[in-house]
């Protein structure tokens, strides 16, 4: 059967449910799934809050912990620990975070990177 | 055996043989969807809606229910899932459906056909069946996360399903006006 067969088994008031409906899945996407991005990076120091800086900026911040210096990188969208003088070197390797509710702890060093978003996830976290 | 001390007969009349032919015809498309393999659980095309969509149109929204929940209860016994939770959720979508057919039916034909009928069904199916489970099965808001998901199914289903129906309804209506030609209807 031709498509325009096919046209002509939808009515005027079809095409605008089906607009309508198109519009809705469209919108749940975005709406649903974007509940989870990420809006700041904040960054602790023995479990006291040192910095928090909005994933729209370019930050390079420097915290001081009992084994050194570790140097977390804010870019738009994304932040990572960029250094740490840990001697596993496992929040390094997370790598760069995009998730709200990710977090690389760099145990040793005392200091977290944690993303937060609109929600959320953890009350609390003990290390 | 012991006779029966009260005689019940019932006497099918021409309403209730009609809703069974298209129970009939509703159920065999559920059950036959059911050997269909779908990646995601919930996520099924609903063919049998398409005969509630047909008997709505034709016959109007108390039939419609008829032929829905008779479905609902049947293909679940044929396959086994009775009182299950899946049995739960497609008897939720259903309702759900229903009620919202039912203020659908109401806009007027001449410019809301099948394809409007079937996607407003559609989408209040999947918005029965995600409260339910939000409520019920999974407690917790992470199901909406699925909810994009399952719109978008609804979104396809609904249009292939409406068009299905208004394909049958045009073909019935090009068979009566030439006797002669396709083959009977339904």
């Amino acid at each position: 059967m031709p498509i325009a067969d096919w046209r002509g088994l939808l009515r005027a008031g079809d095409w605008l449910a089906l607009l309508l409906a198109t519009l809705l899945t469209a919108a749940l996407f975005p709406l649903v799934w974007l509940g989870g991005t990420a809006e700041k990076a904040v960054v602790r120091a023995n479990g006291e809050i040192v910095a928090e800086v909005r994933l729209t900026e370019t930050r390079s911040i420097a915290v001081d912990g009992p084994l050194g210096t570790t140097r977390i990188e804010v870019v738009p969208g994304r932040a990572r620990v960029a250094a740490d003088p840990s001697p596993r070197q496992y929040c390094v390797r997370q790598g760069w975070l995009t998730q709200a509710n990710s977090i690389a702890i760099c145990a040793p060093n005392r200091v977290s990177l944690a993303l937060v978003g609109r929600n959320r996830a953890y009350d609390s976290l003990n290390y | 055996m012991t006779r029966s001390t009260t005689e019940i007969t019932l006497t099918p009349d021409a309403d209730d043989h009609r809703i069974a032919r298209y129970s009939a015809v509703a159920i065999a498309l559920s059950v036959a969807e059911a050997a269909i393999p779908l990646p995601l659980p919930g996520v099924k095309p609903g063919l049998g809606n398409i005969v509630t969509l047909v008997v709505l149109m034709r016959y109007g929204w108390r039939d419609a229910a008829w032929v829905s929940l008779l479905r609902v209860f049947a293909a679940s016994l044929l396959l086994g899932s009775f009182l299950a939770p899946g049995f739960f959720l497609s008897l939720c979508g259903a309702l759900a459906s229903l009620g919202a057919l039912g203020l659908a039916a109401r806009l007027p034909r001449r410019w809301f056909g099948p394809v409007t009928m079937s996607l407003v069904a559609s989408f209040a199916h999947i918005g029965g069946q995600l409260l339910l489970a939000r409520l019920w099965l999974v407690p917790h808001d992470g199901v909406f996360l699925l909810a994009p998901v399952f719109a978008l199914a609804a979104l396809v289903f609904g249009l292939a399903n409406g068009l299905a129906a208004a394909r049958w309804l045009a073909d019935d209506a090009a068979d009566r006006s030439t006797p002669e030609s396709g083959q009977p209807a339904p």
